[in-house]
């Protein structure tokens, strides 16, 4: 192995190692201190639970992807349809860009009442929270793309003789790719943070409520074996989004610069 | 309005002499002006008139600020003048002309595509090449492939233009505005963002290619040495307010050498031109 490559696969495993180091440190300052396992718990004992409670845990936190995915999906459809008619057009630009804005700055828990009052609990209210708070990155950021192109670029087509419709699909279309597989990485966190929102709140599964009724009942280990499946799903997620983008979008990685 | 003097006419029609008589002006620009912000606007170009004969290379040079960049965009119809007309190839302009090759100080090279597929984005728009992309795909390949063995790319289609230096790309970019053979060329400050050996080197090829494939060519330019390598006719433009102010007929031999823009002929020009540009400013 050459120093290089050493070095690089070094710094890939820090994350780990630090996790690692960090959770050991969580066992002994337990251990040490005899913190009762009401208010934290040692990470021997979570995992514990979470090998106990497994097959409650794993269909909880299945509901919980499914209804995520679903919001996520719905977050994509109206984010690329809403940024796309945003981009290509200065007048729907100038109408709707404030007041995406302006949706944006509510909070969404603050919308989950009306959607409760709508759909009843359950997953519908989880998917429309999850939607609302994913489909905002995803339009701005296709809107972005889109109408960003390079005064220079946008001359030398019609100097070509290129209609609209050809200037968008060979310049500005693949220009937004890039704009729109950074938005996705943010929008399924997003889409997470929605339906965990809404379960912990309106709903009788998932892992919101999962964690909810465990902490009613004092089952802190519980509490925090949720919090972490939560977690490993979150960043999974994320990590198929960056992957994805890395094989579609690889010449914007080095096209900067 | 603007004070175009008298004498301005005069500097011009002095050298005007030499003109060849070949052929009617490919492109004509005739007092044309534009204003930006309407009537009363910032003026940018103050009635230019300049004419381009069929396979004629010009240059305009000018200080920054004197509406080179204007200029281009008046001739290939992506801007109005506000007043006077331009004619291309016989026709006036009224909108974005046609089969017109162009190639800017930024490559604009699309990221996406290969600098192969770079090239041949042209074929995919202009006509007649656009009908025939499916029957004579092969084709098109080879003659972008062709292009870029002649600006020594050969074998480099496939990366990507990231991959390429700054030199490289703008190679490249030259196959790309030259791909479908247009009958006119219009460079601006294609070589101005690169190092002075690599500029050189560019000024070679470009030569060649306009020996070769016999386009007319506007070149944009802050380069004097580079309008008078290039060029048939350099035409100075004043400051904003651009006006013609000079037009200098450059009758030196072809192929034109880096060796002999060292030369007295050749640096003799530079020097005059250098002058005009100085009182332009002043």
């Amino acid at each position: 192995m050459t120093p290089a490559r050493r070095k690089r696969l070094q710094y890939q495993l820090m994350p780990y190692v630090l996790t690692l180091v960090l959770l050991l440190l969580w066992e002994a300052i337990n251990r040490l201190t005899h913190i009762s396992s009401v208010i934290l718990p040692a990470p021997s004992e979570i995992f514990g639970t979470l090998m106990r409670e497994h097959a409650l845990i794993a269909e909880h936190a299945l509901h919980t992807f499914v209804t995520s995915m679903i919001g996520f999906g719905l977050g994509v459809v109206t984010g690329v349809l809403i940024g796309f008619a945003t981009g290509i057009s200065p007048a729907i630009y100038s109408g709707i860009y404030p007041l995406l804005v302006a949706f944006n700055a509510i909070p969404k828990v603050a919308l989950l009442p009306l959607f409760v009052l709508w759909a009843g609990i359950g997953a519908v209210p989880a998917v429309l929270t999850a939607l609302t708070l994913a489909f905002f990155p995803i339009a701005v950021n296709v809107a972005t793309g889109l109408a960003t192109i390079e005064p220079e670029m946008e001359d030398l087509m019609r100097s070509l003789g290129a209609r609209r419709d050809e200037i968008l699909i060979k310049v500005g279309i693949p220009r937004a790719m890039p704009f729109l597989f950074a938005s996705l990485k943010i929008a399924i966190s997003l889409a997470f943070v929605g339906t965990v929102i809404s379960e912990t709140v309106a709903s009788n599964d998932g892992i919101g409520f999962l964690m909810m009724a465990a902490s009613s009942r004092f089952d802190v280990p519980l509490v925090f074996a949720g919090l972490f499946v939560i977690a490993v799903m979150a960043v999974a997620a994320y990590g198929v989004c960056s992957l994805v983008e890395e094989r579609v979008v690889h010449w914007a990685f080095h096209a900067r610069g | 309005m603007h004070g175009m003097s008298a004498s301005t006419a005069a500097v011009v029609s002095e050298h005007d002499s030499a003109v060849v008589p070949q052929a009617r002006p490919f492109v004509e620009l005739d007092n044309v002006s534009l204003s930006f912000g309407g009537e009363q606007g910032l003026l940018a170009l103050d009635r230019v008139s300049i004419e381009v004969s069929e396979r004629e290379f010009v240059a305009v040079v000018g200080p920054s600020g004197c509406g080179k960049s204007t200029l281009m965009k008046l001739v290939t119809g992506l801007l109005p003048p506000s007043s006077g007309t331009v004619a291309v190839d016989g026709k006036m302009v009224t909108g974005p002309i046609k089969c017109v090759g162009m190639a800017f100080q930024n490559s604009t090279l699309m990221p996406w595509r290969t600098t192969l597929n770079n090239v041949m984005l042209p074929l995919e728009i202009v006509q007649p090449f656009k009908r025939e992309r499916r029957q004579r795909r092969d084709e098109h390949r080879a003659r972008a492939e062709r292009l870029l063995d002649l600006v020594g790319l050969g074998g480099f289609g496939a990366k990507y233009p990231w991959q390429l230096s700054g030199g490289m790309q703008q190679r490249a970019n030259l196959c790309r505005a030259l791909v479908h053979e247009p009958k006119l060329l219009m460079l601006d400050e294609p070589f101005a963002a690169l190092d002075a050996f690599t500029r050189e080197e560019l000024w070679i090829i470009m030569q060649n290619l306009w020996l070769r494939q016999q386009f007319s060519s506007v070149l944009v330019t802050h380069d004097l040495r580079e309008a008078v390598f290039l060029a048939d006719t350099v035409y100075v433009l004043s400051k904003r307010p651009g006006r013609v102010i000079f037009r200098k007929r450059i009758n030196l031999p072809r192929p034109r050498s880096i060796a002999g823009s060292f030369e007295a002929g050749f640096v003799s020009i530079v020097h005059e031109l250098r002058d005009k540009i100085v009182e332009a400013r002043s």
